[in-house]
């Protein structure tokens, strides 16, 4: 692991060719679209949004031509995700089926689940949610409870998920799982991964509100869900492998930086073209430290590209990026005598109160800032 | 051309510009025999023609040199020097061999054909045999010999920082600025060099930080294996990280024009970063890292120096608030998407 792997790196002209068209297609969609909502970034669901996308051939990219894909660049990725997070597009009905899923099954499905998961995934179509998170499982996931005992012609699944995003709204859910027991296999052995059809009996979804009254999460429950052999993604028992690789994936991009970006949108329009001394002081350094964080993506996505393990780059810019978008509210919250409204007020005031609720889960969600720090200094040789 | 740069001024300085050395030059000596080995090897002008043994090398591949030279402290006005010649070229003076620096701040006033005034903390002024400065529209090249009086300072880190004053001297050259070039132009190139120079002193103290933690033993263990001291190491990795990217964008997207955007940016990450890694540093190294012989010191005094050099944090992100919010709320995301097309107007220093 070493500071060189963050080289400048530019996006390649043919990537950036597509930039125009879809900010041409986000400026249509989006013309009537409330600032608040645009705040909700990669939280806001739209199926039919997500089906648009899927026609534009926008989902999915980087995947083969054979499954529904473009076999597109990582670059061509990038600049179609930050184009829709910067306009503040509701993605997140695909997202996670996109970001996450779809690379996880690519690289360890069998040809038939490759068949019948990624076409429908690149259509905007079929959505995943990630069942890692227990109740007694946070940052430690090694200590999941929940298990799937082999029977007859497949799996006996119990146990319950939390915090699992979208749950409501998926087809699919991806869950770690026990399938051998830690006292034989290890801490980190004995674990597998499945692909589980959410309208199977003995499932229950139940939503979770969250502090700002949203629901985006929920708690899911197994009863004795029977699985058909192929539920199984990858090999039994090397569940913790696949999932340290797929975490990598969802640490990586822009999302980990833009969660905020809709209220510099609205705190430059209310600042106008002459700012005071402090307001143009702490706008210049957002944009400089906006601007790092997205030259240092870049050099992960040219990782990517380059056929390299960008885990460790990719939780320095995770940590670096939850706490940029941590402080944008709490910065812009300073800089205008304008109130934090729920209801009513100005653009700005709506999307102040929500960010403000919504800033504590960005160094949450997808790893901890103390779990990534950890990874971090394990790169550097330390533990 | 970039990875023999690399490979050798990194072999160079290691060599030559160890703790002691940096040590006898904060004291007063001039370094010469390391300038020498740099002028054997053509690093002083790398960026120059050809004709006159350069290399001319852009931008993009003097980074390594200008950030190595920030990694090993060189106690030489190198990095100046390059930037010196590049607008003796650009200006079409020529670029100078012998000892030349910059002068970024200063009321040099035309007299007729002859200029009177000081200039402000120049780089190794003492040094110095030639120095280029700006003065209206106009290049211009002189001889230190025309000095009528240099005032000693220096930086945090011992560099020297002096003031140099001039009564109705000769100037050994001046030209027009190339059209569409700024007259802060060396406030602009100033302040590109010292966030690579503090991007490679972070390099360095982040090996020696977690160098450190690795070897010393508290409570019966080395002091790596404590989370608090885990956590802070990460922290200074990424500020490492992002100051080296900051500063290599800064100079690949420079090249007859300097990214003056970029440069903004780069210099507010890097004081920033510099900021938060010194503070780590000296954390990390407890007791140790405040003696003058444990050589700490020698990479966080320039950090803490480099930062406030050719513009600090708050004036680069001033200027840059200013061009944001005038440019307004639409125009906002595509200036990121496409920051290096922007050229930030840059206000003198003194006048944010
Ligand atoms: C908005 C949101 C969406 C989410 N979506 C999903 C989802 O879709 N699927 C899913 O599976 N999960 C999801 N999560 C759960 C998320 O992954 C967990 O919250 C996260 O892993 C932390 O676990 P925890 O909340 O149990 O905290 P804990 O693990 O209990 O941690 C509490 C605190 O202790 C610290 N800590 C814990 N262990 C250590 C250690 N070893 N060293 C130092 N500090 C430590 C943590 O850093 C944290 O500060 C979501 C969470 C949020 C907020």
């Amino acid at each position: 692991m070493s500071i060189s792997q963050f080289k400048y790196s530019v996006i390649p002209e043919e990537a950036e060719a597509l930039r125009a068209d879809v900010r041409c297609f986000l400026k249509e969609s989006l013309e009537n679209y409330p600032a608040v909502k645009k705040a909700h970034s990669w939280m806001g669901f739209d199926a039919q949004f997500s089906r648009q996308l899927g026609q534009k051939g926008w989902l999915g990219m980087a995947l083969p031509k054979q499954y529904g894909g473009a076999d597109a660049s990582p670059f061509a990725r990038y600049v179609i995700i930050e184009e829709l997070l910067a306009a503040g597009a509701p993605v997140s009905a695909h997202w996670i089926a996109d970001r996450q899923s779809a690379p996880l099954i690519l690289r360890f499905g069998t040809p038939a689940q490759k068949e019948k998961y990624l076409p429908p995934i690149c259509r905007g179509e079929s959505y995943f949610c990630i069942g890692m998170s227990e109740p007694n499982s946070g940052s430690d996931l090694a200590s999941i409870k929940t298990n799937a005992q082999r029977v007859d012609a497949g799996w006996l699944l119990n146990g319950q998920k939390v915090w699992t995003t979208n749950a409501q709204h998926s087809h699919y859910m991806i869950a770690l799982v026990r399938t051998g027991s830690q006292a034989e296999s290890g801490r980190h052995g004995g674990m597998s991964q499945f692909i589980i059809d959410l309208t199977l009996p003995g499932i229950t979804v139940r939503p979770i509100a969250d502090l700002a009254g949203g629901e985006h999460f929920n708690e899911v429950f197994f009863d004795n869900v029977r699985l058909d052999a192929d539920a199984l993604i990858g090999e039994e028992g090397k569940g913790w492998d696949q999932v340290t690789a797929e975490l990598a994936f969802e640490r990586s991009g822009p999302e980990r930086f833009l969660s905020s970006i809709a209220l510099m949108h609205t705190a430059l329009a209310l600042i106008g073209p002459r700012p005071d001394a402090l307001q143009a002081r702490d706008i210049g350094r957002i944009t400089a430290r906006l601007l790092t964080l997205r030259n240092m993506s870049l050099a992960v996505t040219q990782q990517l590209v380059d056929g390299n393990n960008p885990a460790w780059a990719a939780s320095c810019v995770k940590d670096l990026g939850n706490v940029f978008e941590q402080e944008l509210p709490e910065t812009l919250q300073l800089l205008l005598e304008e109130q934090a409204q729920v209801n009513g007020g100005s653009d700005h005031a709506q999307v102040l109160a929500y960010l403000t609720q919504m800033a504590p889960s960005f160094s949450l969600r997808g790893g901890t800032r103390e779990i990534l720090r950890g990874i971090i200094a394990r790169g550097l040789g330390l533990r | 051309m970039r990875e023999l740069f690399e490979s050798t001024i990194e072999r160079l300085l290691s060599d030559i510009s160890t703790a002691d050395y940096i040590r006898s030059a904060e004291g007063g000596m001039w370094s010469a025999d390391l300038w020498r080995a740099l002028e054997e090897n053509g690093f002083q002008l790398a960026g120059a023609p050809e004709a006159i043994g350069g290399a001319e090398a852009g931008w993009e591949d003097l980074f390594v040199i200008v950030r190595a030279a920030g990694r090993y402290a060189a106690p030489v006005p190198l990095v100046e020097m390059l930037l010196g010649n590049w607008l003796l070229e650009a200006s079409g003076i020529g670029a100078r061999s012998g000892v030349l620096t910059i002068a970024a701040q200063g009321t040099l006033r035309w007299e007729g054909e002859r200029l009177s005034g000081d200039l402000y903390h120049v780089p190794w002024g003492r040094h110095a045999e030639w120095v280029v400065t700006v003065v209206g529209d106009q290049v211009v090249l002189l001889d230190m010999a025309c000095a009528d009086g240099v005032v000693p300072g220096s930086n945090i880190a011992g560099e020297p920082r002096d003031n140099l004053l001039f009564k109705a001297a000769h100037c050994a050259a001046s030209a027009k600025l190339p059209s569409a070039m700024p007259a802060s132009v060396l406030q602009i190139g100033g302040a590109m060099l010292r966030s690579a120079q503090m991007a490679g002193a972070l390099t360095a103290l982040l090996e020696l930080t977690s160098g450190y933690a690795a070897e010393r033993k508290q409570f019966g263990k080395p002091i790596a294996s404590f989370q608090a001291i885990q956590q802070q190491l990460a922290v200074l990795a990424e500020q490492t990280a992002a100051a080296n990217v900051a500063a290599e964008t800064a100079f690949s997207e420079s090249g007859d024009q300097l990214a003056s955007f970029s440069i903004a940016v780069a210099k507010i990450s890097t004081a920033d970063a510099a900021s938060i890694g010194a503070g780590i540093g000296h954390s990390v190294h407890g007791a140790i890292g405040f003696t003058q012989e444990y050589s700490l010191h020698l990479l966080t005094r320039r950090l803490w120096a480099w930062r406030s050099e050719f513009g600090s944090s708050t004036f680069w992100s001033t200027q840059l608030g200013k061009y944001v919010c005038a440019a307004g709320e639409q125009a906002f995301w595509p200036m990121i998407t496409h920051s290096k097309q922007h050229q930030l107007p840059v206000a003198e220093i003194g006048s944010v």
